[in-house]
């Protein structure tokens, strides 16, 4: 039974709401006609959108020399949001489930929404190495499967095929997880269904479902084990991700601090993503009862304390640097904070380092346009943090002669709009057509009977 | 035992505690628990139905199990057997090279595998028409279905007992619930 923790005795939905008015306040957006503002939003994304596919048409029939790389700078902008996306990725794995296992009950509110965010930037992560390949048409070369060439087989020693099982495996796992959570939620949309299109269209998606506790039960399983398996999965998909830069022989990325590195600095990019989008959300769909100041308030704190794993890593490069006695190790760092592309390394300590630093104060945590600010810094600093390892790490390596620079071009800046494009798109469909909270898992954990009314809790 | 004497009561309730008792005193007066549908995972149900732990995560791990040791076979038989490639002077059967992918074939087989389990044990599956002993159980209902399972028990106890709980409905009907 879902018992009340006397530290916490604060509800976790406001409002006093009833099942019924759960159900009601969570449909609502789905059974009228959407507002304006959702319109505007949905063309602008569309829009960006498309600038991104006609981009990737471009550079698909052209070639990726349409792209600012050279002989020493191989690796940059796409690669650079390749890890940006899949980093955003991890946060809703977070939140489903390692705070499932952690028993953070407050997770129910944002877990759907989050973990609709996980698919939607998992998909934008892998058009980049898809892009990437050159030959996009040829993507499935990178599957083992019997062949004409020999049939030759795929390099399973190579870290780069270990980053196309860890994603594809993150993906599939994250969308049977996302679609299993619901179905139950989809049968409660098609009870209430007015036109019989809505309702056949619900009946087909729902499965059947008729809340019988003798399929509740063997869900709950499914889900906690399912839970069980995407903790592992997702600390090993960055770590994986990661492995592309530690296992070569680049100074700065050479170290083995890289994975927890990354793992720690993808949860912070991803929770900052679930405030930006949260706090939009709860605003314009009135959630305010559900998203409440203190599922804020807790997810800053992940921010406070994956930001500040963040920062102590960041300086743990720097004396590990120093004190390896590496002289192109120690140069790599130092051109990192000094060189030509210092700017970046700056705007990445200011937004992840320097900014995250007043969440320490609880007034900061429950102001929401402070929360909303710091979330959009940790973005952006995020992002310049892939671009600092993978751009500062290469182009000046280990022989000046080869040193190069790097600069985008104007195909690779319209690519990461277009992906983000593609995110927000999504992510407006979803709110449009699919419950954003997860009605009976919110259903759960409502306190709105008190012991008066006979209750046992 | 006559069929006259095999009842089935239904009964709808508003609240989680309800549904608990109504689920708990109906097994201990000796009336069999068809199934009972609730918007959400009531936790407890299980002890006040009296159900066994589920079986499914046996599934899992088998699934998980094959997983692995196939992409083990896999890794395995093409880099040592079936084409041999000299990487680095690496040895060709080299198992910590290929642990990243064995985990996560594991994770895929395991969770697709229960998954599926699942779906084809509950039938849970697309198109299938939901059968709902009450319109509101997916939305704020709990309903609970009971069975006398002998003549000499008073079908009319189950009535009784759903009213002393509060039920808001009381139905003699067996509504064909059972998926």
């Amino acid at each position: 039974m879902a018992s009340r923790s006397p530290v916490i005795s604060r509800p976790l939905i406001e409002g006093r709401k009833s099942y019924g008015q759960v159900t009601r306040d969570v449909c609502r957006p789905l059974e009228t006609r959407p507002t304006r503002a959702w319109y505007i939003a949905f063309t602008v994304s569309c829009a960006v959108l498309v600038l991104g596919v006609a981009a990737v048409s471009y550079q698909t029939a052209v070639g990726i020399g349409t792209w600012g790389l050279n002989r020493t700078v191989g690796w940059a902008f796409d690669i650079t949001n390749f890890v940006f996306w899949i980093g955003i990725g991890h946060a809703g794995t977070l939140i489903s489930a390692i705070l499932f296992l952690f028993r953070q009950r407050w997770r129910t509110s944002v877990n759907r929404s989050a973990e609709a965010m996980t698919i939607f930037a998992v998909m934008c992560a892998g058009i980049f190495p898809i892009i990437h390949m050159g030959r996009p048409w040829l993507a499935f070369w990178v599957l083992p499967y019997p062949n004409t060439r020999g049939p030759l087989w795929v390099n399973f020693r190579s870290a780069l095929l270990w980053d196309v099982f860890a994603i594809s495996t993150y993906f599939l796992i994250s969308l049977g997880f996302w679609l299993l959570g619901l179905v139950p939620d989809l049968a409660t949309m098609r009870d209430r269904a007015k036109t019989r299109v809505r309702k056949a269209l619900l009946s087909i998606a729902s499965l059947g479902w008729n809340g019988s506790h003798r399929t509740w039960r063997h869900y709950e399983i499914v889900y906690l084990l399912l839970a069980g398996l995407a903790t592992p999965l997702v600390l090993s998909v960055h770590t994986i991700v990661s492995f592309d830069f530690a296992t070569s022989v680049v100074p700065g990325w050479h170290t083995t601090i890289l994975p927890p590195y990354f793992v720690a600095g993808a949860i912070f990019s991803g929770m900052s993503m679930v405030l930006t989008l949260m706090i939009i959300a709860r605003r314009v769909m009135r959630f305010e009862e559900y998203i409440t100041l203190r599922h804020i308030d807790a997810m800053g704190k992940l921010v406070l304390a994956t930001g500040s794993m963040v920062a102590f890593a960041y300086g743990t490069e720097f004396f590990i640097a120093w004190y390896s006695g590496n002289e192109y190790e120690q140069f790599a760092f130092l051109n990192r904070a000094a060189g030509p592309m210092g700017w970046a390394y700056w705007i990445m300590v200011a937004c992840n380092v320097v900014v995250p630093q007043v969440l320490w104060f609880p007034r900061v945590r429950r102001c929401v346009p402070a929360v909303f600010a710091i979330s959009i810094a940790v973005n952006i600093g995020m992002w310049f943090e892939r671009f600092v390892i993978i751009v500062t790490s290469l182009h000046r390596d280990f022989l000046p002669s080869s040193w190069a620079s790097y600069a985008p071009t104007s195909i690779e800046i319209a690519t990461l709009a277009g992906s983000f494009g593609l995110f927000f798109t999504c992510f407006l469909l979803f709110c449009r057509f699919l419950p954003m909270i997860a009605m009976a898992e919110v259903k759960g954990v409502l306190e709105a009977r008190s012991p008066a009314d006979g209750g046992e809790r | 035992m006559s069929v006259q004497s095999v009842r089935h009561w239904t009964g709808i309730f508003e609240r989680e505690e309800s549904i608990l008792r109504a689920a708990r005193e109906s097994r201990r007066r000796g009336f069999e628990i068809v199934d009972v549908y609730t918007p959400y995972a009531v936790h407890g149900m299980d002890d006040a139905m009296g159900l066994r732990r589920s079986w499914l995560p046996w599934v899992c791990l088998l699934c998980g199990l094959a997983g692995g040791l196939g992409m083990y076979w896999l890794g395995t038989w093409t880099l040592a057997v079936d084409w041999p490639m000299n990487i680095g002077g690496k040895p060709f059967h080299s198992l910590p090279a290929i642990v990243p992918i064995i985990f996560e074939m594991v994770v895929l087989c395991g969770g697709y595998g229960v998954i599926i389990a699942l779906l084809l044990h509950c039938r849970l599956l697309p198109g299938r028409r939901a059968r709902l002993v009450h319109p509101r159980v997916t939305d704020d209902r709990f309903a609970i279905v009971v069975r006398a399972v002998d003549a000499s028990q008073d079908p009319s106890a189950a009535y009784r007992l759903f009213e002393e709980l509060g039920a808001v409905e009381i139905d003699t009907g067996y509504a064909e619930a059972r998926t």
